[in-house]
């Protein structure tokens, strides 16, 4: 077994809300005096309560994060915006101290938590190159050795000696990633910096992380890409709201991280049986609005699932306070990591012209032959003006369950995680 | 089987590093700071080489402003307020004070928005954050030597003319002086560079507090100037016994003080030990506040 290089243990990090803003020494100096003096705040607007010690005023941005990361593993971070990751990664990178607990850490850390760290606007490309390896921690022996690999890595031989306040924003990322990449730090330490520069430089960037991760080395690795995520991560972890809810392989993580969100927001449990989605029109406040989404076999009665290849049926009641004459409704399946599977509208694909009236109506999407295979997929809604306008438009509305099924009598059920889409098709010696 | 456990177990305390929520207060991990040192002397050529790009005179700047300044008090403090200036000529007068002065301020203005002017930089990377004012003390080294050497030549001329001026052993002594004046920068930098993350008010103090600064120190006119009444708060001001000493030492002009010189020694190893305390105390977790 690997050792472990990174062995985490009772971290958490708390922030003050509201106070931090408020720091000049005017102020601090009122607010200790009223404490000496045992008055309350006077800073505190109103009919806000003093919270004494402020505990309330805190946001634990990492709590209790325990935590041990092996040599060699790539690790995923995941989680909403605020769930915690950037913090963990400052914290690693030791930009920030923790509140409590350590990090035990053995080997050389290289942390990129942004491209092109200290680059300076009126030096060249290869003074920059210098400086930005220092900031990175690379010794001088180490860039003058790489530098060529560098220059070559961002296809900039031809400026290399130009100011970089003379490059173009793409010329400076494709630099800096380049310096970045040729740091060959025992851990490595990531944040989105691959949502820079163009597909083609992104891939060459992601196949530069690949290598990374087969020499050995440890990397962490932050994104709210899943598919870079999955495509590089041996493990993923993920944050929610500063505390760790899941760690393991890198799939079952991303998907439970993809389908809570939704799955959150409805609760099943509570609609009315063979809806998928509901609401009451009442607490609807848009001009437009789903308000049920029901699934239903030809027969017209309803079933809790799709299943692969059968005939299905969704049922969408919406809401209108006004009316449209040339509207059109969309219905949007997509897969967990948000790529757009199926897209059906009214207008303009199917040409099916459909006046919206006010109030309470509904529309069957009727799909003769359901092609997804087993799994969970997200269900999207609209409701448009072709072409114009969407006057609704939600696009993971709910999940929708498809169940596996032996379509071609092989003993083998298609899943989701092997692929997506099944097609009738015949194979011919 | 036994063998790898043993191995794992002796493998296990060998961290490299551990982060924890409190460092020592006094640990300046100057040891980290001497493997960054690639670092600090690309941070001086970045100051030096970035300062002067698309400017036409480039470093000539840095004793084109000492001499006008020097000028400038000539007119106005030499010759329309008559100040007295030990029987020395005001000009070489002037430019030894603002010399030596002007290397202090510089260290001293650097050294405080080490926090605030390089929030972003912090930000996103780990390095010793000393290795920041640590550059700017050796870029605005540079500075001085270049300022020295033009004050020398001054120098020369005005013993060639044979204006009185006595350079004397304690000539030596310059490098104690500058590292001294470095040092209260340093110290003073560090303690402003700690409360601004918290208190901008500091920043807009730092421009014009230097200025009255240059006004109680000895630089316009001489110690010997001052009433005796006010001697002792002057003994206070660690920059005094300084300057003093340096233009004595240059022009043969003035006094040296001794015992002003042991105080000013404190005062500064004090200031200097808080700026360590405070910046090391700030530097973990500023940009929670900055």
């Amino acid at each position: 077994m690997p050792p472990t290089v990174i062995k985490i243990e009772n971290l958490s990090k708390y922030y003050r809300l509201g106070l931090i803003g408020s720091g000049t020494l005017r102020e601090d100096m009122g607010r200790w005096i009223a404490r000496m003096r045992g008055l309350p705040d006077p800073l505190l607007k109103i009919g806000e309560k003093d919270h004494g010690n402020r505990k309330d005023g805190q946001i634990w941005a990492l709590k209790g994060i325990n935590l041990e990361i092996k040599q060699g593993e790539v690790l995923g971070v995941i989680g909403g915006n605020g769930a915690g990751k950037s913090t963990l990664l400052k914290i690693l990178s030791k930009i920030t101290a923790p509140t409590t607990g350590s990090i035990k850490i053995k080997g050389r850390i290289g942390s990129l938590l942004e491209v092109g760290t200290g680059f300076h606007p009126e030096l060249t490309g290869r003074e920059n190159i210098y400086l930005n390896g220092a900031i990175l921690s690379m010794p001088r022996q180490e860039i003058s050795a790489k530098l060529e690999e560098i220059i070559e890595f961002a296809e900039m031989s031809k400026f290399i000696d130009t100011p970089v306040k003379r490059y173009s924003s793409g010329m400076t990322v494709r630099l800096a990633f380049a310096v970045a990449a040729h740091l060959e730090p025992e851990i490595l330490i990531i944040d989105e910096v691959l949502a820079v520069g163009d597909a083609v430089f992104q891939k060459k960037c992601l196949g530069k992380m690949g290598e990374v991760a087969q020499q050995g080395r440890t990397v962490l690795f932050v994104s709210h890409n899943m598919n870079s995520i999955k495509s590089l991560c041996t493990k993923a972890v993920l944050l929610e709201s500063g505390i760790l809810k899941n760690i393991g392989c890198t799939e079952g993580v991303v998907d439970s991280y993809l389908t809570k969100n939704i799955q959150e927001k409805n609760n099943t449990n509570s609609y009315p049986s063979g809806y998928i989605f509901h609401k009451d029109v009442e607490a609807s406040n848009k001009d437009f609005d789903v308000i049920g989404l029901q699934l239903l076999d030809m027969k017209r009665e309803p079933i809790n699932n799709a299943v692969t290849w059968e005939p299905l049926i969704v049922r969408i009641h919406y809401a209108a306070k006004s009316e449209v004459k040339r509207g059109s409704i969309t219905v949007l399946v997509k897969a967990r990591d948000g790529t757009k599977l199926l897209l059906c509208s009214t207008q303009p694909d199917s040409g099916v012209p459909l006046h919206i009236y006010p109030g309470v109506n509904s529309i069957d999407c009727i799909f003769r032959k359901w092609p997804l295979t087993g799994g969970l997929f997200v269900l999207g809604i609209g409701i448009a003006v072709p072409m114009v306008e969407y006057l609704f438009l939600d696009e993971s509305i709910c999940i929708i369950h498809t169940e596996g099924r032996d379509i071609f009598n092989s003993g083998m059920v298609p899943v989701a995680d092997r692929y997506l889409v099944a097609t009738d098709h015949d194979w011919e010696l | 089987m036994q063998s790898t456990e043993n191995k794992m177990q002796t493998e296990e305390p060998e961290w490299t590093q551990i982060i924890e929520p409190h460092g020592h207060v006094f640990d300046l991990k100057l040891k980290e700071l001497w493997k960054y040192r690639d670092l600090i002397y690309l941070f001086v050529h970045r100051d030096f080489v970035a300062q002067y790009k698309q400017t036409i005179l480039g470093p000539a700047w840095h004793f084109i402003q000492p001499l006008f300044t020097t000028i400038t008090f000539t007119i106005i403090f030499g010759k329309i307020a008559q100040m007295s200036t030990d029987g020395v000529p005001p000009f070489i007068f002037y430019m030894a004070g603002i010399v030596i002065w002007t290397y202090f301020s510089g260290v001293l203005t650097a050294t405080s928005s080490t926090f605030t002017g390089n929030a972003g930089l912090f930000g996103k990377v780990y390095f010793p954050r000393l290795a920041v004012p640590v550059a700017h003390l050796f870029s605005k080294l540079i500075a001085f030597a270049i300022q020295y050497i033009f004050f020398l030549i001054f120098l020369g001329y005005f013993i060639w003319k044979g204006a009185g001026i006595h350079p004397n052993v304690w000539v030596l002594a310059t490098p104690v002086l500058l590292l001294m004046m470095a040092a209260l920068g340093f110290g003073l930098g560090m303690i402003i560079s700690a409360l601004t993350t918290k208190y901008r008010d500091l920043t807009v103090l730092v421009g014009f507090g230097i200025q009255l600064f240059m006004y109680v120190s000895p630089i316009i006119y001489p110690l010997s100037t001052l009433p005796d009444k006010w001697r002792f708060w002057m003994g206070l001001n660690p920059v005094a016994p300084i300057i003093e000493m340096y233009r004595y030492s240059y022009l043969g002009a003035g006094s040296i003080d001794l015992a002003m010189f042991g105080v000013s020694f404190i005062v500064i190893s004090v200031i200097l030990l808080l700026g360590i305390i405070m910046f090391n105390k700030t530097e973990r977790t500023f940009l929670d506040t900055v």
